[in-house]
């Protein structure tokens, strides 16, 4: 995946020099141990500070959101689902972006990194299996398919569903892989149960909205939360407020969510608000065997009407 | 100046002493990461974190206030009268913030205490409140105290100053309130050997400890309009998903937004924490917003903390290099780079 770059920037540079797109979207080399920046390039001798590694987390579909230019934007498996869902809800046009595809293996978690070392890790190592960390007094080398974030873990999309070049050779998916454990495991709690384990999961939210923004299906002009005639939602730290957020808000995403993971990973608290998301996800697959962003040419379940379908939930 | 010695069994129990006059406040481990929150009976202060996720800056000013409550019952008689929520300010102690964050709140200051107006929350908790910190000796990668105006042993803010010593703490009393309690932790022992001389050293051994810098020397000389226009301003906002964690994680926001919460026939007026990130900040009542767009909204944070803020109140900049908006940003905006940017910054 580390070799990729060289692709990367001559498609960027052939891109940007041949005027078929205005900027590329990519990624710059962060300042933070494990971390990347997005960043845009306009010139194409300026692709030489695009970067691609296990850094490279953050969802730029989210960058694409009403920008009127011609752009070239690297996206991976889950990037590219919700390329395919900006053009569904007419955030871009189709023939508005040159989609560089990016196979992608999957991406860092650096917090559960972190969680392993002794102290600040000082210097992060990548290699196409391998992570070697340093800090003061500490030396590890870990394997690299073990520190991945848990949604790119249990991944099955991670090669672009639609591109119009490709960095690489398709990676094979991941199968056999059970996504809705975690999910399963809160359904059968009672109540009683739930109510407390989503009390526990929101208690330290500071109300950020990180995990809004990072998203890319979050691009409302003005959020329920944040309307004032009517205010739906109070804004100072009562749990109640903190919930009824995270709740809609996860309800909004129902049938376009990709599990991209942009929410935990923007996370300043590190809340697993992908619990709420992925519900919904696997409502959608087991009700209307749908996934999001797999195909411009459908529409999703939550905007289409047909008489076959399911309706066991009225009784 | 006194120097007092702590020693490692006393600590506990000094603690626990001064626990009886005051509520205590310290570091506490939260799964991954430390918060300042209210020590229970017993709970002690987490002396080994290198900086806490959320600065100290919720003990004083806290993220949501009550301020005013009311009734709207009109068959009462003072219904729709806004009447202050009676609040008491007993002596409290923040024991292991780190300096930083000490100086961070004489930053904040001149907003909401000058001889003119005094906000009532903000000063009464602020001064029922003794500062017992901890300095640095081993920093983060992502701290710049000493080039912005503080460090890891800096004193300004703080009531004492601990050292870590293999014995326990070496503490430098600073002012009347750090005596008050230092007697009443019955931490009395003076400390011999030249204590100032050790401090200091310890002093520089951390410091130089503290790689990272900015310059900040051309900022006041800056043309405000020329910086505000500067062109680097798109490529610096671009990865901004304007959330508001950069500012809620640092010591040195003091923004807030009123709002009035009703439920049947009373209600509660609150100040909540506010963010230069949200749209919402400066949306007018007519819909005009006058900074609209998320590189606006990036300028003027950096603006405020490196430019304004450096004109108007002679202090430096607002910023004391913690460094934890740099650790947290989902998308790694680096203050370090924009300060830099700002101060290199020359009309073409």
């Amino acid at each position: 995946m580390l070799s990729y770059i060289d692709k990367i920037k001559e498609i960027s540079r052939r891109l940007l020099s041949e005027s078929k797109v205005e900027l590329v979207i990519g990624f710059r080399k962060g300042s933070v141990v494990m971390m990347n920046e997005p960043c845009f390039v306009r010139r194409p001798e300026d692709v030489g500070q695009l970067v691609w590694d296990g850094n490279c987390g953050i969802n730029l579909a989210n960058y694409l959101t009403d920008r009127k230019e011609k752009i070239g934007v690297i996206a991976k498996g889950c990037d590219s689902r919700n390329i395919v869902t900006h053009i569904i809800e007419n955030k871009i046009r189709r023939d508005q972006v040159v989609i560089i595809g990016v196979p992608c293996q999957g991406m860092i978690d650096r917090r559960k990194v972190q969680a392993l070392a002794e102290s600040e890790i000082r210097q992060a190592i990548e290699t196409e299996d391998s992570l070697r960390i340093k800090g003061d007094g500490f030396e590890k080398t870990l394997d690299k398919k073990e520190m991945l974030q848990q949604n790119c873990a249990i991944c099955i999309h991670r090669n672009p569903v639609i591109y119009d070049e490709l960095a690489a050779d398709e990676v094979p998916e991941q199968s056999g892989v059970d996504r809705y454990e975690d999910v399963r495991r809160i359904e059968a709690m009672s109540a009683d149960a739930k109510w407390d384990f989503f009390e526990d999961l929101l208690s330290t939210c500071i109300r950020c909205y990180a995990c809004r923004n990072a998203c890319p299906l979050c691009y409302c002009p003005t959020c329920f939360v944040d309307e004032s005639q009517p205010q739906w939602v109070g804004k100072s730290q009562d749990p109640v407020d903190i919930r009824t957020f995270h709740f809609l808000r996860a309800y909004h995403c129902a049938g376009r969510c990709t599990d991209c993971g942009a929410c935990e990973r923007a996370c300043p608290m590190g809340i697993k608000v992908r619990v709420l998301t992925k519900k919904l996800e696997k409502d959608c697959l087991e009700l209307f065997d749908w996934e999001a962003g797999m195909t411009p040419d459908k529409r999703p379940p939550l905007d289409t009407y047909q008489a076959n379908d399911p309706d066991e939930f009225i009784k | 100046m006194t120097f007092i010695k702590i020693d490692k069994k006393d600590w506990e129990k000094g603690l626990e002493r001064a626990s009886q006059r005051y509520g205590l406040f310290g570091p506490v481990r939260q799964e991954q990461y430390c918060v300042f929150k209210a020590l229970t009976a017993g709970e002690l202060p987490d002396m080994a974190v290198q900086n806490t996720r959320l600065s100290p800056r919720s003990v004083v000013y806290p993220q949501s206030e009550k301020m005013f409550a009311f009734s709207l019952d009109e068959n009462q008689t003072d219904h729709h009268i806004l009447k202050e929520i009676d609040k008491a300010y007993p002596a409290r102690a923040v024991v292991g913030l780190r300096p930083c964050d000490a100086r961070a709140f004489l930053l904040v200051r001149p907003n909401f205490d000058t001889p003119e107006y005094k906000d009532p929350y903000w000063v009464r908790s602020y001064e029922s409140t003794t500062f017992v910190g901890h300095a640095c000796s081993g920093p983060c990668s992502t701290c710049f105290c000493t080039s912005a105006g503080c460090g890891p042993f800096h004193e300004h803010g703080l009531d004492v100053l601990l050292a870590d010593t293999e014995e326990g703490y070496l503490a430098k009393v600073l002012t009347e309130k750090g005596e008050a309690f230092m007697a009443a932790a019955g931490w009395e022992t003076e400390a011999d050997a030249a204590p100032d001389d050790r401090m200091a050293a310890m002093k520089a051994a951390a410091e130089s400890k503290v790689t990272a810098k900015v310059s900040t020397d051309r900022l006041k000389e800056q043309d405000t309009t020329d910086l505000f226009e500067a062109p680097f301003w798109e490529d610096v906002g671009f990865s901004c998903i304007n959330c508001g964690t950069c500012t809620y994680v640092c010591p040195t926001c003091w923004c807030f937004d009123i709002q009035d919460e009703t439920r049947g026939l009373s209600g509660i007026r609150m100040r909540n924490w506010d963010s230069c990130m949200y749209s919402l900040f400066t949306l007018h009542g007519s819909g005009h917003n006058p900074r609209n767009t998320k590189t606006q909204r990036v300028r003027q944070r950096f603006m405020h903390k490196l430019k304004y803020y450096v004109d108007r109140y002679q202090n430096g900049i607002q910023c004391v290099g913690c460094g934890r908006c740099i650790q947290f940003c989902p998308v790694n905006i680096d203050i370090r780079r924009v300060c830099d940017l700002m101060n290199r910054f020359e009309v073409s």
